[in-house]
């Protein structure tokens, strides 16, 4: 069906309307990692509205916010918890940098989780973070 | 496609005098192939009347049901072709994470609820899950989709040649929505919609009535008409009539959207025993 006028997966929508709904900052992906939508929260940590960024690929956002280990070295992407909530079909959690769009430096938790459907599809992640003091 | 209303009122039948009109039986569509394929989307307790229709002919029947509710499943055990030993039929229903279609439908048809257990109807059936793509039906192409309603709920696409219908007769496509409609990509039931010569929709409450029933998977009338209008379908068939929706209710909010003046589509009276062509 999703050829037929592109639309996105029940779960997908929801989880997006979810997200719009809650005060906390969610960050949703598709299958392939690429950011399909961020709500309101995270844009005061990402330093940017969602309408202005749009769907980006997981590579691009990967190197937009570059995100950075406590020790200071530059976090591989296969690190990063939506990662390996995608690639490994479980939760992970990690404490990094990112810098957001308004050039500020923030240090985040982050915690993700695969999105599976009926059926064993595999529709994406979603990543909840929050500032750690 | 030949199509048939035979029950049109949603969540419980709502017989009497007040709704002869529009009908008091629970959702069951008739759709038949210019071959004569029988396509029956849901069980309700129009069902019965059909069954009476069909007893006693030949061929195939395919039951597709959108979802287990029991107003959409209630007439499954007075279907009359059921109890044809030679008759073939097809049930079709939403998958589960968790149980199979025949464990959850053998709830309800099974004692205490009903005194003829699944296992026991003598004709030849055959239960599947409906397939995330599409399939045929003695020449109809069928694409089923899950769409925003409690529990796992689908709604179909019928096509024959370059003609469809879209039946989502229990359906909220607005719900969490901030702005309705948004992107038709982040719509609900869009796919399944778009550009259908027939959008058999959910029409069940009033906007002042659901306001106070936000979230229980069904759609105020003017989102009915947004949806529609989004997805560019060509006729609307309001559906699944609130039972507490009298006659002389639902003759007024027919005649307020037809004064309404931006209508993109052709509206149809959702009333049981309407035939028309797609």
């Amino acid at each position: 069906m999703g050829d037929l006028m592109s639309q996105k997966a029940i779960e997908l929508i929801l989880m997006r309307q979810l997200a719009s709904a809650l005060a906390m900052p969610i960050f949703l992906v598709d299958p392939s990692g690429s950011l399909i939508f961020y709500n309101e929260p995270a844009e005061q940590l990402l330093g940017s509205r969602y309408d202005e960024t749009g769907e980006m690929s997981m590579k691009e956002w990967s190197s937009l916010f570059a995100p950075i280990g406590e020790d200071g070295s530059t976090l591989p992407g296969e690190a990063l918890p939506l990662n390996i909530a995608l690639h490994k079909h479980r939760a992970a959690h990690l404490a990094f940098w990112i810098r957001g769009l308004d050039g500020v430096s923030r240090k985040i938790g982050a915690t993700a989780f695969p999105l599976e459907g009926q059926g064993g599809r595999q529709l994406g992640a979603v990543g909840i973070f929050w500032e750690e003091p | 496609m030949r199509v048939t209303l035979w029950g049109t009122r949603g969540s419980l039948a709502a017989p009497g005098p007040e709704t002869i009109r529009y009908g008091g039986n629970t959702s069951c569509v008739e759709v038949r192939s210019k071959d004569n394929a029988l396509v029956v989307l849901d069980a309700g307790t129009g069902i019965q009347r059909l069954g009476a229709r069909v007893r006693g002919g030949e061929g195939r029947i395919d039951l597709l049901l959108t979802h287990l509710h029991m107003d959409h499943i209630q007439g499954l055990g007075f279907f009359e072709p059921l109890y044809e030993p030679d008759r073939e039929i097809h049930l079709w229903g939403p998958p589960s994470p968790t149980l199979d279609l025949r464990t959850r439908l053998a709830r309800y048809l099974s004692p205490p609820l009903f005194p003829v257990r699944l296992r026991d109807l003598p004709c030849r059936l055959t239960l599947h899950n409906v397939p995330p793509e599409r399939f045929e039906i003695g020449g109809l192409g069928v694409e089923a989709e899950l769409v925003c309603h409690p529990g796992s709920t689908v709604g179909y696409r019928i096509s024959e040649g370059s003609r469809s219908l879209a039946y989502l007769p229990d359906h909220e496509p607005a719900l969490g929505v901030r702005e309705f409609p948004g992107q038709p990509e982040w719509t609900s039931g869009f796919s399944l919609a778009a550009g259908t010569e027939l959008l058999i929709h959910d029409a069940q409450y009033t906007t002042e009535e659901y306001q106070e029933r936000i979230g229980w998977g069904h759609s105020a009338i003017p989102d009915t008409l947004t949806f529609a209008r989004l997805a560019g379908a060509r006729r609307l068939v309001p559906f699944h009539h609130d039972p507490t929706h009298d006659d002389a209710m639902l003759d007024r909010i027919d005649s307020t959207i037809r004064a309404s003046d931006d209508l993109a589509f052709a509206l149809i009276a959702g009333r049981e025993g309407t035939t028309f062509e797609v």
